[in-house]
């Protein structure tokens, strides 16, 4: 049943049973999930089958070729991307069969509460308090960068439960539920304009022992398990020749003729050859994931693109000459997603600068590279032995 | 501007990981650093004995000839493998000019009689156009009187190894010339290990093979995707190498590859090394399956000359005066690196090929 044939015809019964046609996009999208069509990889009853991850692109087929409904993965990506495979690996029994199915189905978004105004690439000095009160604790802080938090009923939070300990060794792993008390969400207006991030409060919230993922004090273990899914998420993405944002700007040239020039010409080749090497290197890395072989290129794909989105898009503005110097709408709003195609190269060449910072700068990524690929010293550590509460802030 | 249908295959199978494995174990005994450097230094630059073992020990000569012509009916995937290898080792062998070059030249003419003789490796042959000529790039020709051949053709790699040299004529005809009836003055080559001579053709009298336009351009093809892979084997030569001698180097009392900004430019060389490989591997794919050929091929010889040099810079930049020694063998990867960033057209020409290939025009 987990070979491709045995999805093949498991999909074609679902498809039988559940006619899109007819059937409501969430009735459809809980059955795919029930029948363990969600997530192949994942464990039965858990909305897999336990079969290779490879195989998932067997029922995709099928499915896109019935015009399936999908759970649209864009704008749940927090939850499919980072809160899932968390939970799945750190969750209780209980926890996973709570969590897991609404959020594939995407009945519930969830956003992450990792980052803090004192605490970025430095993520594990963070100072967001959880103090246990009975069966439960009490939670105050501030987090910062937080996408789809006006959106989410459920956050992954990281937060401070031993100051006396090594930052490292002091923080817990919890499920914060959004519509609780002392939650407050304030849109983070940005340099693009819109506010497709948020700032969250928090303030004596109070969540159940039960929600905590992972044992107490183990938090920075269980966020490597979801801030390693984060990069793989964020480089991962299959693209066809010209499918990244080498695309509006090839467009642009080929249609308007009179903006061309000498030095942009050379300029816009030497970045249309990176990017199609990267997109390269993203499809072998690929290739290589599901041939079962580890691929370490996978560091590197955020940092690539990172570089290749910003020299794209600033190269964009300049080709355009006079309408370079205008910009499409700075009327603030709320998106659930960041759209580059569907705004104008300003837009664009803003929002890319986020793109070596979010997720992890650049440069503590190349770090990682150095470290952990290519086996360099790490670099020398002041913090390692000091309790939290005597860094320096 | 179209899109790939199939994506290329970017891996490499068992046996092409089993080739490497016996190539790399042969470049191993019989190719290191000391031995190519002293060789640079006498009268015969390649390696004769290397090659005999390569071409006729392990039948690599013919890998892209096929079984009925005597070679291995092998594809330009396993090829890559090879020259991956041989750049890793700046072997001097003449594998890519012979096997690769000199040999898509001749399956465009289909001269069975060649072909077999190259295949055993017991010849060697060499395409009579400049290094430096990129596939779509007009390439010089000598003069056909009274049915002997007459002129002089520069830059001509590998021609003091070769039995035969392969002439394109001004009549549009390639003709195959034995080189003992050519004069060869060699020229002083900033890479040492592949050799360019002056190949001066007095009444020499030559077999026509067949239109040399298309046997020239399907050989500069093949020429320039192959020789993203012995780039790539350059870079990741002088990446590993460097990264091994940056742990153990110390100065100010710690390990000099422990400094914050000498890691993020080693992280920086490994991202384009890895990308280098990715593009490399589709030009050999692309190459085997005819599939999108042309694009593949310029993006990666787009790509592959400047890491390649970077990598090797970047190389002797980091091992600080050693790198400046004639006794260490980064020189030798950084003048192959830099001469192959002129052989088969540079990364501009390619550029500007794919320019027109993918609907990107010149203002």
């Amino acid at each position: 049943m987990t070979d491709a044939e045995g999805l093949r015809r498991r999909t074609q019964e679902l498809l039988a049973a559940h006619p899109p046609a007819t059937t409501g996009r969430l009735d459809f999208l809980k059955a795919r999930f029930d029948a363990g069509l969600a997530w192949v990889h994942y464990p039965e009853g858990l909305g897999g089958l336990g079969a290779p991850r490879s195989l998932q692109a067997v029922v995709d087929e099928e499915l896109a070729a019935a015009d399936a409904p999908d759970n649209d993965p864009r704008r749940i990506g927090i939850g499919l991307g980072m809160a899932a495979p968390t939970v799945l690996r750190y969750g209780t029994d209980e926890q996973k069969a709570r969590f897991l199915r609404p959020l594939w189905t995407g009945e519930e978004v969830w956003c992450q509460l990792f980052s803090e105004p004192g605490a970025g690439s430095d993520l594990a000095a963070l100072g967001t308090r959880a103090v246990r009160d009975g069966d439960s604790w009490v939670v105050d802080g501030q987090k910062v960068w937080t996408s789809s938090a006006h959106l989410a009923r459920w956050a992954i939070l990281i937060a401070r439960t031993d100051p006396d300990v090594p930052k490292h060794a002091g923080i817990t792993y919890f499920i914060c539920d959004m519509t609780d008390p002392g939650v407050e969400v304030r849109p983070l207006r940005q340099i693009t304009g819109e506010a497709e991030f948020n700032e969250v409060f928090l303030t004596g919230v109070r969540i159940p022992d039960s929600r905590r993922l992972g044992d107490v004090g183990d938090g920075w273990r269980v966020a490597q398990t979801t801030l390693m899914n984060e990069r793989v998420s964020i480089g991962g993405m299959r693209l066809p020749r010209e499918g990244g944002m080498i695309g509006p700007v090839a467009k642009t040239w080929r249609e308007r003729p009179e903006l061309r020039t000498h030095d942009l010409h050379q300029r816009l080749l030497k970045l249309w050859v990176e990017a199609e090497v990267s997109r390269l290197t993203a499809e072998r890395l690929r290739q290589q994931l599901d041939a079962g072989q580890p691929g370490y290129e996978g560091s590197g794909m955020k940092l690539a693109f990172a570089r290749l989105n910003q020299e794209i898009s600033g190269l964009e503005v300049e080709l355009r000459g006079e309408e370079g110097l205008l910009y499409d709408d700075w009327t603030m709003r709320r998106p659930e997603l960041v759209d580059f195609t569907g705004r104008d190269a300003g837009y664009r060449y803003l929002r890319s600068k986020g793109n070596s910072i979010e997720g992890g700068t650049s440069e503590v990524l190349l770090n990682i590279v150095a470290e952990r690929v290519l086996g360099l010293p790490a670099e020398p550590r002041t913090d390692k032995d000091v309790p939290w509460k005597d860094l320096a802030r | 501007m179209s899109t790939t249908n199939a994506e290329p295959d970017l891996l490499y199978s068992e046996e092409e990981e089993a080739l490497r494995a016996a190539v790399r174990d042969l470049l191993t005994d019989h190719c290191g650093p000391a031995a190519v450097i002293a060789r640079t230094e006498s009268d015969t630059p390649h390696d004769p004995a290397l090659w005999k073992q390569l071409a006729e020990g392990m039948g690599l000569a013919g890998l892209l000839i096929p079984e009925a012509q005597g070679g291995q009916g092998a594809t330009h995937r396993e090829v890559a493998v090879v020259l991956e290898e041989l750049g890793r080792a700046v072997a001097p062998v003449p594998y890519l000019t012979s096997a690769v070059v000199a040999t898509e030249a001749l399956l465009a003419c289909d001269d069975a009689e060649l072909l077999g003789q190259l295949a055993s490796g017991r010849t060697v042959g060499a395409l009579a156009v400049s290094l430096t000529t990129a596939p779509g790039a007009a390439f010089g020709t000598v003069r056909v009187e009274n049915g002997s051949l007459h002129g002089e053709l520069t830059s001509i790699a590998d021609a003091v190894a070769a039995d035969v040299l392969l002439v394109p004529a001004d009549d549009g005809a390639l003709y195959a010339v034995a080189a003992d009836a050519v004069t060869l003055a060699p020229q002083i080559p900033l890479d040492l290990t592949r050799p360019l001579a002056t190949v001066t053709l007095d009444g020499a009298s030559g077999r026509r093979l067949g239109p040399a336009e298309v046997a020239v351009r399907r050989a500069l093809r093949a020429g320039a995707g192959l020789l993203a892979a012995e780039q790539w084997g350059i870079a990741d030569w002088a990446l590993t190498e460097t990264v091994r001698y940056l742990k153990e180097r110390k100065q100010f009392n710690r390990p000099v590859g422990g400094f914050q900004a000498l890691k993020h430019r080693l992280a920086q060389s490994w991202l384009e090394v890895v990308n280098l490989r990715a593009a490399a591997r589709a030009a050999a794919d692309a190459l085997t399956t005819g599939d999108d050929t042309d694009v593949t091929v310029a993006v990666a010889q787009s790509y592959a000359a400047p890491v390649a040099v970077r990598a090797t810079e970047e190389a002797l930049q980091l091992h600080g005066g050693l790198g400046m020694t004639w006794e260490h063998p980064v020189h030798l990867y950084l003048k192959r690196a830099k001469a192959d960033s002129l052989a088969y057209g540079t990364a501009g020409a390619h550029r500007e090929a794919l320019a027109a290939l993918a609907g990107l025009d010149a203002p």
